[in-house]
């Protein structure tokens, strides 16, 4: 890294920083509301079959409470006419009801039945422990396996929410065959990995009320498809909904679905109650009803010449997606995408299936999808090194892309490979393994290991999705002398208003504390697009610097004309105050639209061509020590080199990195949601193991930098590559240690425990 | 509403409690508080917090008061010095903040099975004190828990004291918690021992092993399996084999019972073979 010459590339405090260390940001549930009422989720508690009404004791003295069932509501109205639109939670289908209505289906555990409000939450509770729903169970869906034989239909006529298939260099299945027979050997194998919890700590919370237009503010990440479901729902246009992101605690992907049904039902009990509602999950209740990551089924076969060389890879990827569609088919996408990993063969075919449980859907979880393919290539390719006798980083050099190479879907890779940069620098510390054997403080004897990880993630949107959204930004200089950056791109911790800052402070020539990046609500920053996807400051990022360039020629040109001298903010001063080329609220705005790099091409009936705009890489090294009496996993080190293509802030990258890495090993080796008949039966944080601190050993974090022409500086994504790969190198490292395959996540002491029982 | 009630000294404690045996007991509160959001409202709470606490240690042994924190046993020389299981297990209570505000009669009353200061004391012969308005009495701590949850704790008594004898000299003490992770966790298994060694036998065994059976227990058939052999590699199998005799793990949303059944064994295996070593 060059020192930096302007405020991009410094690792500057975070904006947010002091307010969220010293306890002075104020969350959804410490924000002041007059006269609100507290709402609460009357659920069901079976996996498949139909609600037949609501029983309310009455016993219980029901004069403050409001209780709200769909049928009570009037659908098809409109909020003009003072109902509401449509019974769904708008995403990419409308098969999810915001509300089961009575007589209606139930697909999950925890789903939505009815809904109360009271003016204290004490109340609410009681009320709700005073409601009984009526259920009729009928035969559920509760395994992959029993979805694809679809004996009991929930979706579609098949179970099937979505299907890819990609093929590269063959025509049709006998020409793939043709190809898997030449290979000298096949290495094949299943991997099963489980649904994560994304523990964000601040839980979902949303509040609502009515102020002319209907309001919404709360914890999420993705404020316009809040506000594209509320118009759905409520059956209105895009100025009756106001849709605003309060200070979020965390999200991961767990804030990107939820929050529209969240929304949806605080504006059904505002408008039952006529006053302001919020809602704010309890833990188990958070955990019990919203999205994880897809539990996924990857089958994963790899045929090698004699030389050990690809000939063909041939993979079948099936997600559990739950219960509705909701984001499942972009999730497969990214999922099937990566399947194939960032290996040279010449014929691949992948074929993905997400299919409909009676789980709680599964939704956005950091990695999208390609966590759980990363898992299944990296210990494919593990084992084929592992056959063939070759030391497993040395065939990764050996067999990973480079330029001039092409992916599964025929991209050609042209710029911004971080391939030999990220092989160079986890050889370069490497090191040698640790001993094989040895005692830990206990007095318990200890076997050792070591594992590796090589993987791409793509950034931005799939395919052609960029320009679908055509996300914009603006860059405003307003009449009181600030600077302001609007994009709807939330911060939930991850620093995206500090780097906004930077990049348009560096644009303008200004110091960061001269920009504003205002808290996202609709009805003041343009659509960017979704806070997802490593996309922020790639995508958003450079929609930024284009609007603060394109800004900064426009003043300097009227300057220059009309003889004005100073920096920006002069130069700024002076032309509002000449009242030149202002907006409507007297403020000197610029506003992009988000533009695909030039030789972009997609196919989405083929899936064919660049799948990304670019892909960030990165390499993980693990090493691991197994107690002998615990079976428990001790990780020791854990090296992560990732490609980022510039880190605007190198803190807020690393921070980034090793997040991500810890979620990666908790996925790996703690965290394990456990269904019983559709229901999370370990819903609370003492049972739902996420890594503390005590679990990870001092992350060694390398930054490497190959920068994509298009990006600000030449950044790419960052957000979700650190979670892909760990996961695999700590299985990896466990085959090493005890040479038995381990073949899921997660691998708890009790796996090791009877994976050894068996091999002895 | 519940009725809320501190007493001014120690007698005053025991004055309340015997006129209000309805009312829960709080004395760091940390699993009272957990139990609020899934428990009925109490109809009180005594609340004895900072009562009945401190360490003194003299010839004979340690007492610890039941108000004592987790937090001051951890940082207690004198016990480090003499019974250090003890500050080791305190170490793993939960948090920092449960550490500071749980107590060890919280966990002696509150007799979960997972109760983290459980199995040492079983390992250190512990003696518990009662009183109530009708006198003070002791319990031996191995006759303490009667079952799930417990304990021969009356309705009007409280937990006023624990006591622990001095280790005879040449005593191996061992102690492992197997959490659901590093740190801030609930056990999965957990043991605790004391081994006398006398001329290279183990002269007297205690074993005490928690969250594997309904109530904190003392190893009873493993005990015998070590008692008067000398601690080898050989003898730590047998103490393994027998503790199946002893225990009676399930499965759970934490673990199998296969799991805890191998490393409970592992674990009292492992406390007689460090024993040997501590002869070498």
């Amino acid at each position: 890294m060059s020192a930096p010459s302007g405020p991009v590339g410094r690792s500057l405090p975070r904006v947010d920083g002091v307010a969220k260390v010293t306890g002075a940001a104020r969350y959804l549930d410490d924000l002041p509301l007059a006269g609100v009422h507290h709402g609460v989720t009357v659920r069901s508690t079976i996996a498949h079959g139909t609600f037949d009404g609501l029983d309310l004791d009455p016993a219980f003295d029901w004069s403050q409470v409001v209780v709200v069932t769909a049928d009570r509501l009037a659908w098809g109205a409109g909020l003009a006419a003072g109902g509401f639109g449509e019974n769904y939670v708008a995403m990419i289908d409308r098969d999810q009801p915001a509300l089961v209505p009575p007589g209606g289906r139930i697909k999950h555990v925890a789903e939505p039945l009815a809904l109360i409000a009271a003016p204290t939450k004490a109340l609410a509770l009681a009320a709700r422990a005073a409601c009984t729903p009526r259920q009729t169970a009928r035969p559920a869906v509760l395994t992959i396996d029993d979805a694809l034989r679809a004996d009991v239909v929930l979706y579609g006529d098949d179970n099937v929410f979505k299907q890819f298939l990609i093929r590269k260099g063959h025509a049709d299945d006998d020409e793939f065959d043709l190809a898997m027979v030449a290979a000298a050997q096949i290495i094949e194998g299943t991997y099963h990995t489980g649904a994560q919890e994304q523990m964000y700590i601040e839980p979902q919370a949303m509040a609502a009320w009515k102020d002319g237009a209907v309001h919404v503010a709360g914890s999420m990440q993705c404020p316009y498809y809040v506000h594209k479901a509320l118009k759905v729902l409520l059956g209105c246009g895009a100025d009756d909904v106001v849709v605003a992101q309060t200070v979020t605690g965390g999200g991961f992907g767990g804030k990107e679905e939820y929050p529209s049904m969240l929304a949806a039902h605080c504006v059904m009990l505002t408008s039952a109650v006529g006053a302001p509602v919020k809602m704010v999950y309890e833990r188990d209740e958070d955990i019990a009803a919203t999205t994880k990551r897809h539990p996924a089924r990857v089958r994963h076969r790899l045929g090698l010449d004699a030389d050990g060389a690809i000939v063909a890879i041939d993979v079948d990827v099936v997600f559990d997606g739950g219960a509705y569609l909701t984001l499942s088919p972009v999730v497969l996408s990214r999922g099937v995408l990566h399947a194939a990993g960032p290996y040279r063969a010449p014929v691949v075919r992948v074929r993905g299936r997400a299919v409909a449980t009676n789980h709680p859907p599964h939704g956005a979880f950091r990695g999208f999808g390609a966590p759980q393919t990363t898992f299944a290539y990296e210990r494919q390719i593990d084992k084929a090194a592992r056959a063939l006798g070759v030391a497993p980083w040395a065939y990764r050099t050996r067999h990973a892309l480079r330029p001039g190479d092409t992916t599964a879907t025929g991209q050609r890779l042209e710029h911004s490979v971080g391939t030999d940069d990220i092989l160079a620098a986890i050889a370069k510390v490497a090191g040698p393994p640790p001993a094989r054997t040895g005692e830990n403080a206990h007095g318990a004897p200890v076997v050792r290991g070591r594992g590796y990880a090589f993987y791409f993630h793509g950034a931005g949107f799939t395919g052609s999705g960029e320009q679908r959204l055509a996300g914009k930004a603006s860059v405003v200089a307003r009449p009181d002398g600030t600077v302001a950056v609007l994009a709807s791109s939330t911060d939930m911790g991850q620093g995206a208003i500090t780097i906004f800052a930077q990049i348009a402070a560096d644009a303008l020539g200004l110091p960061p504390s001269a920009i504003v990046v205002p808290d996202p609500a609709t009805d003041v920053v343009p659509d960017s697009g979704p806070t997802v996807a490593s996309r922020t400051a790639m995508v958003v990022g450079g929609l930024v610097e284009r609007a603060a360039t394109a800004l900064k020629a426009r003043v300097e040109a009227w300057a220059a004309g009309a003889g004005v001298a100073g920096d920006f903010t002069a130069r700024a001063a002076a032309m509002i105050a000449a009242g030149a080329g202002l907006d409507a609220h007297g403020a000197l705005a610029e506003t992009v639209q988000y533009e695909p790099p030039p030789g972009i091409h997609w196919d989405d009936a083929t899936y064919t061509g660049q799948a990304y705009p670019c892909f960030g890489w990165a390499g993980c090294l693990v090493d691991v020590e197994v107690d002998r009496d615990t079976h428990q996993v001790a990780i020791t080190r854990c090296v992560h080199a990732v490609d980022v293509g510039k880190a605007i802030n190198p803190v807020i990258v690393a921070g980034q990195i090793e997040g991500g890495t810890v979620q990666a090993l908790g996925w790996a080796v703690l965290e394990s949601v456990r269904y019983k008949d559709g229901k999370v039966t370990n819903a609370s944080m003492t049972n739902c193991i996420v890594p503390t601190f005590g679990d990870v050993p001092d992350l060694e974090t390398i930054i490497v930098e190959c920068p994509y022409p298009f990006g600000p500086h030449g950044a790419k994504g960052v957000g979700e590559i650190p979670m892909d790969g760990p996961a695999a190198a700590v299985a990896n490292a466990l085959e090493d240690a005890l040479g038995v395959a381990f073949d899921h996540v997660p691998i708890l002491p009790e796996d090791i425990a009877r994976a050894l029982a068996g091999a002895s | 509403m519940t009725a809320y009630l501190r007493p001014t000294d120690d007698a005053h404690a025991i004055a309340l409690r015997a006129a209000h045996a309805d009312y829960l007991v709080l004395a760091g509160g940390t699993d009272l508080l957990v139990a609020a959001h899934h428990k009925p409202v109490p109809v009180g709470i005594l609340d004895i917090a900072g009562r009945f606490a401190g360490i003194t240690v003299d010839a004979a042994g340690a007492r610890i008061g039941a108000g004592t924190s987790w937090r001051a046993i951890a940082t207690s020389a004198e016990l480090a010095a003499t019974w250090p299981i003890l500050p080791a297990a305190a170490r793993e209570v939960g948090a920092l903040q449960i550490q500071t505000r749980g107590t060890i009669g919280g966990n002696l009353a509150t007799s979960s099975p997972v109760g983290d200061g459980l199995p040492v004391l079983l390992a250190l012969d512990a003696t518990i004190h009662l009183a109530s308005v009708r006198g003070a009495r002791t319990v031996p701590y191995h006759q303490f828990c009667t079952g799930y949850r417990t304990t021969a704790l009356g309705a009007d008594e409280l937990i006023t004291a624990v006591t622990v004898p001095r280790p005879a000299p040449g005593t191996y003490l061992g102690w492992r918690k197997v959490g659901t992770r590093a740190a801030q966790s609930i056990s999965k298994v957990m043991a605790a021992c004391a081994l006398e060694i006398v001329d290279g036998r183990i002269a007297t065994a205690r074993f005490g092993v928690g969250a594997v059976a309904a109530r904190p227990i003392r190893a009873a058939a493993a005990e015998a399996a070590a008692t008067g052999q000398p601690p080898t590699a050989a003898v730590a199998a047998a103490v393994a084999a027998a503790l199946r005799h002893d225990i009676t793990p399930i499965d759970d949303v934490r673990s199998t019972a296969a799991y805890r059944l191998e490393v409970a064994g592992n674990l009292l295996a492992r406390f007689v073979t460090n024993a040997g070593r501590t002869q070498g």
